[in-house]
């Protein structure tokens, strides 16, 4: 599926728009860190706990658990909150 | 800190700041500098260290605004960057205790000249961590990061400092890389033996703030630690409650910054010792009166100086403004050169780098307008 990355993101990514593979969020971002390492654990910590500053939409319903299935023809949208005004 | 080795290369200044870190190359008599940067504008940089073994390998600790913290590494003094593949990471729960994620990490330290690639870091919140593959890969003290008591003395969020309680002062002793002390704020002083396997506090005689019990160890809050190069066996502490040094092997720690003026005190942040004489070391007072300021007391900023181990202080501003400048140098943002003529440099909150070429005496400034200033590391590159 296509997914949205944030600019603070980009270094890993080069651009906006990647494809990733994974029926969850967690396939995704772990098919995100097989093709850009290091990114995932900009997102996630080692609680596998999402980062406080970052969400996730799919489909336009914001996701909170990593659990999260999506559907395969959606997009993913990875987004910096609107934190520091 | 940890390797030593003899002075030899060209001397940089590593500046890590909110917003990017800058390396300075000084020509031969110091007075120019090249500027190189800004390295990852817009990334939180806490430390930005050389490793004196070769002289050439960075470390930088990364965070932004809204990712998670990461640590970069050049092997070419910062021409190029890679990301470290596992950066310092916590655990597991164990212990029943509650799972924690890194923050930051805050300090980083080379590891003993006998070992290279070996590196440690402390984190915020404290945590210890050390690599063995110069920088790329770290693994947790567990021994220190999941033990129930050293939970308890890393106390809250509220014991440590505004943006989170930080383990530092990560210190190797040049004899011996079995020897290691670390500090945190708050959560006390504390020293191994033998290698990190076992920690044991090391706050004998050191104040706490009043009402709170100096034999609880989560009360003690050093605020910068420093072994002297040139005799291992003695430190010098600032502490949030005071000035100390402590001679090994001793374990009671002195309260030096007693001689210090009284409408100066002896709160501070950084600790710079001198790179070949033990009597000698520095300090930059700041207010520490009622609501904490923690800025250059009655706004006219000055480094303190002793030559006689802490019996008597000094006070150096020549060339610093002699009023209304309401600096801030934070612990880390304070260091030695090991030139003949010790330099010093410091860098302050709102952005200012100074310089001086004759231990203190005389101050410039190097650079205005920079992000607020973290850290200062002077290093010699090959």
């Amino acid at each position: 599926m296509r997914v949205l990355i944030p600019s603070a993101l980009h270094a890993y990514t080069g651009g906006a728009w990647v494809e990733a593979q994974g029926a969850s969020v967690a396939e995704v971002l772990a098919d995100l860190e097989r093709q850009f390492p290091g990114i995932r654990f900009r997102m996630v910590d080692e609680q596998q706990r999402i980062r406080r500053h970052i969400r996730l939409f799919h489909d336009g319903e914001m996701l909170f658990e990593l659990a999260a299935p999506l559907r395969p023809d959606g997009e993913l949208h990875i987004v910096q909150a609107l934190s520091g005004g | 800190m940890g390797a030593q080795v003899t002075p030899q290369g060209r001397l940089v200044l590593l500046v890590a700041t909110r917003k990017g870190a800058w390396i300075y190359h000084a020509d031969a008599e110091r007075r120019n500098w090249r500027i190189d940067g800004p390295h990852f504008l817009g990334h939180i940089i806490n430390h930005l260290v050389l490793d004196p073994r070769d002289g050439l390998t960075l470390l930088a600790s990364a965070s932004t605004g809204h990712l998670g913290p990461t640590l970069f590494r050049s092997i070419d003094l910062g021409r190029t960057w890679q990301e470290a593949p596992r950066p310092p990471a916590f655990g597991p729960a164990i212990n029943g205790l509650e799972a924690r994620s890194v923050d930051h990490t805050f300090w980083l330290t080379p590891g003993h000249a006998s070992e290279p690639g070996v590196w440690y870091a402390g984190t915020s919140p404290q945590g210890l961590f050390r690599s063995e593959d110069g920088g790329q890969h770290w693994v947790p003290f567990s021994m220190i990061n999941d033990d129930p008591q050293y939970r308890r003395w890393f106390g809250t969020m509220q014991d440590g400092t505004p943006d989170g309680p930080k383990l530092h002062s990560i210190i190797v002793d040049p004899r011996d890389p079995l020897h290691l002390y670390f500090a945190m704020s708050g959560g006390g002083v504390h020293e191994s033996r033998d290698g990190g396997r076992n920690f044991a506090p090391l706050v004998e005689g050191m104040e706490v703030v009043t009402g709170f019990d100096p034999t609880d160890i989560t009360f003690h809050d050093p605020h910068c630690v420093r072994l002297c190069p040139s005799n291992p066996d003695r430190l010098y502490q600032q502490n949030h409650c005071g000035i100390y040094r402590l001679d090994r092997p001793g374990r009671r720690w002195e309260r030096i910054g007693r001689s210090m003026p009284a409408d100066v005190g002896d709160i501070g942040f950084p600790m710079v010792v001198h790179p070949r004489n033990d009597q000698t070391a520095w300090v930059f007072p700041m207010d520490g009166s009622d609501v904490w300021p923690r800025t250059s007391p009655q706004g006219r900023p000055a480094v303190f100086t002793t030559h006689d181990g802490g019996s008597s202080w000094q006070r150096q501003a020549g060339g610093l403004p002699a009023e209304q400048a309401w600096w801030t140098v934070k612990r880390q943002a304070m260091a030695a050169d090991h030139e003949a003529s010790v330099g010093l440099y410091f860098g302050t909150t709102s952005g200012e780098l100074w310089q001086s070429r004759d231990e203190g005496e005389n101050w410039s400034c190097i650079a205005r307008h920079l992000p607020e200033i973290y850290a200062i590391e002077t290093a010699y590159a090959a």
